[in-house]
């Protein structure tokens, strides 16, 4: 039955990579087909599984990050999301075809102290120490944390993915189950900013939570993410001085205008995503990873 | 009957992993030749293959040329990030449109530079990386360089692509964000990196003379000596 699942869950993913897929050029369908194919292999030879996209078509978004060209709405282009944020088990498959990630070979420039924390040295078989920790079905649902941007990134593009733009997430995270866009419904943005007061203490669940409209889960109320330009988020300390900005420190305009200062939950995000270096890691931070249509 | 069908599944889905992983060494050996620059500009640590420039047993773990991307400077050469290795370096990000900080960078750095001896200025590299690949240019930084009379001798303007870019920031702790029109938002910080790229110091202060970097700039450049 397991396999009959796979099967099916194989099919539909190369059924709906071919469908979004658009050739450079055109002239190569076959090269195209067959090179998406060979990315679709590679990934489920990692983990046994197919890692699951969804297509979310372009748009518009009123982002909370001041648009540059003042009032005009971002452009977001069509893009195909991880439905979850990647797992342990994902991330556990990784080291085994990537070993220099592991937490016993990842170089310092690319790692903190609490890189992985608890995992084999070696990402292996071995079992994770730490509370609530035993290596079973239940630990390999888990979303995989303690990751830093370099480890997240090297994880997407050994998937022929990348992580998401700002912009890109803020976009998915926008909608709720029935609307592209659910932020001005205050009911929703008390809901999803009911998990920040949540003590972060205890084991996180499975991923797998409600879809979106997208049919994207976990945007919220699970992990924090890393996003692809975390280090494009330049919030002045004081986002109330920021007119005259520190220029010596920010050059061009200074740093960003958060606009849209009720949406404390999208808010909180970008404080933590612009005081991270790369190489950070914490225990509630993990990522997912989308693919250019 | 139910089971037999299961088993045929089961072979179908053995068969498809075989031939995956076939056609998976097959992609892996086509791979290999094309598109040098999108591999060398991927953050591949350096044990993992035999063709990554960075040798592990000489680059310390917390070093900057553990990252393994490609640049072009102004003279359109182009080179592993690592290959800079063996001298202390100043490292820091610009994008040559800048008005204001960017120029002040480069005019901060020859001020550092023209408190050095001559000795300690022949021992010292000093690399500038695009913020902007779309507008930066070969020709557009070598024509920054001319301008500015910068000594290619033992500076370097250089650029890569956007990916590499976000990533050479992220190892220098730099932030930038493009703002349109070709304009950037940045933070600007003078690095300093021993010969093995060990970030020894950094300053922000441009606009006087940051005289406990220029003292651990010359303390660096005085254990490279011995």
């Amino acid at each position: 039955m397991c396999t009959l699942l796979k099967c099916r869950c194989w099919l539909a993913g190369r059924l709906r990579e071919a469908r979004a897929a658009r050739c450079a050029g055109g002239q190569w369908p076959g090269v195209c087909a067959g090179l998406l194919w060979l990315t679709l292999c590679a990934v489920a030879q990692a983990d046994g599984s197919v890692a699951r996209y969804v297509t979310l078509p372009s748009g518009t978004l009123a982002s909370v990050l001041a648009n540059d060209a003042e009032g005009a709405l971002a452009v977001v282009d069509a893009f195909s999301m991880r439905v979850t944020p990647v797992t342990q088990g994902e991330f556990r498959g990784f080291l085994q075809v990537h070993p220099e990630w592991a937490p016993g070979r990842v170089p310092h420039t690319f790692s903190d102290a609490g890189y992985l924390a608890g995992w084999p040295k070696d990402g292996g078989d071995a079992a994770p120490t730490g509370a609530g920790n035993v290596r079973d079905r239940a630990w390999d649902h888990r979303p995989v944390t303690n990751v830093s941007w370099f480890a997240a990134q090297a994880f997407c593009e050994a998937e022929g993915a990348r992580l998401p733009t700002w912009l890109e997430w803020e976009y998915s995270a926008a909608a709720d189950a029935t609307r592209t866009d659910a932020r001005t419904d205050p009911v929703w943005l008390a809901h999803i900013l009911g998990w920040y007061g949540h003590p972060a203490n205890t084991p996180l669940a499975a991923v797998g939570g409600p879809a979106n409209v997208y049919g994207v889960r976990d945007m919220h109320g699970l992990i924090w993410e890393w996003v692809d330009d975390f280090n494009a988020l330049l919030v002045s300390p004081d986002s109330r001085a920021q007119q005259d900005g520190d220029k010596l420190k920010f050059c061009g305009a200074g740093a960003i205008d958060l606009k849209d200062k009720q949406n404390y939950a999208v808010l909180m995000r970008i404080a933590l995503l612009s005081s991270l270096n790369a190489a950070d890691s914490t225990s509630s931070l993990g990522f997912r990873c989308v693919r250019p249509l | 009957m139910v089971s037999r069908f299961l088993a045929l599944l089961e072979m179908a889905w053995a068969t498809r992993t075989a031939l995956c992983t076939l056609a998976f060494a097959f992609a892996a050996s086509a791979s290999a030749a094309p598109d040098d620059a999108t591999r060398a500009a991927s953050l591949v640590p350096p044990a993992s293959t035999a063709a990554a420039p960075v040798m592990p047993e000489v680059v310390p773990t917390n070093s900057i040329y553990q990252l393994n991307v490609a640049l072009t400077d102004q003279s359109g050469q182009t080179f592993a990030l690592a290959a800079r290795k063996g001298q202390p370096m100043l490292v820091s990000m610009f994008y040559t449109s800048c008005k204001f900080v960017c120029p002040m960078l480069i005019e901060a750095t020859q001020s550092i530079e023209a408190q050095l001896s001559a000795a300690e200025r022949a021992r010292l590299r000093v690399l500038m990386v695009s913020f902007d690949p779309a507008h930066d240019s070969v020709a557009v930084l070598k024509a920054m360089a001319n301008d500015r009379g910068l000594d290619l001798h033992h500076w370097a303007l250089a650029r890569s692509d956007a990916k590499s870019v976000r990533k050479l920031a992220a190892v220098l702790g730099i932030q930038y964000r493009s703002i349109g029109n070709g304009d950037f938002n940045h933070t600007t910080a003078l690095i300093l990196v021993d010969a093995q790229g060990r970030v020894v110091a950094r300053t922000t202060e441009l606009g006087s003379d940051d005289a406990a970097f220029v003292a651990q700039l010359r303390q660096t450049l005085a254990a490279q000596d011995q």
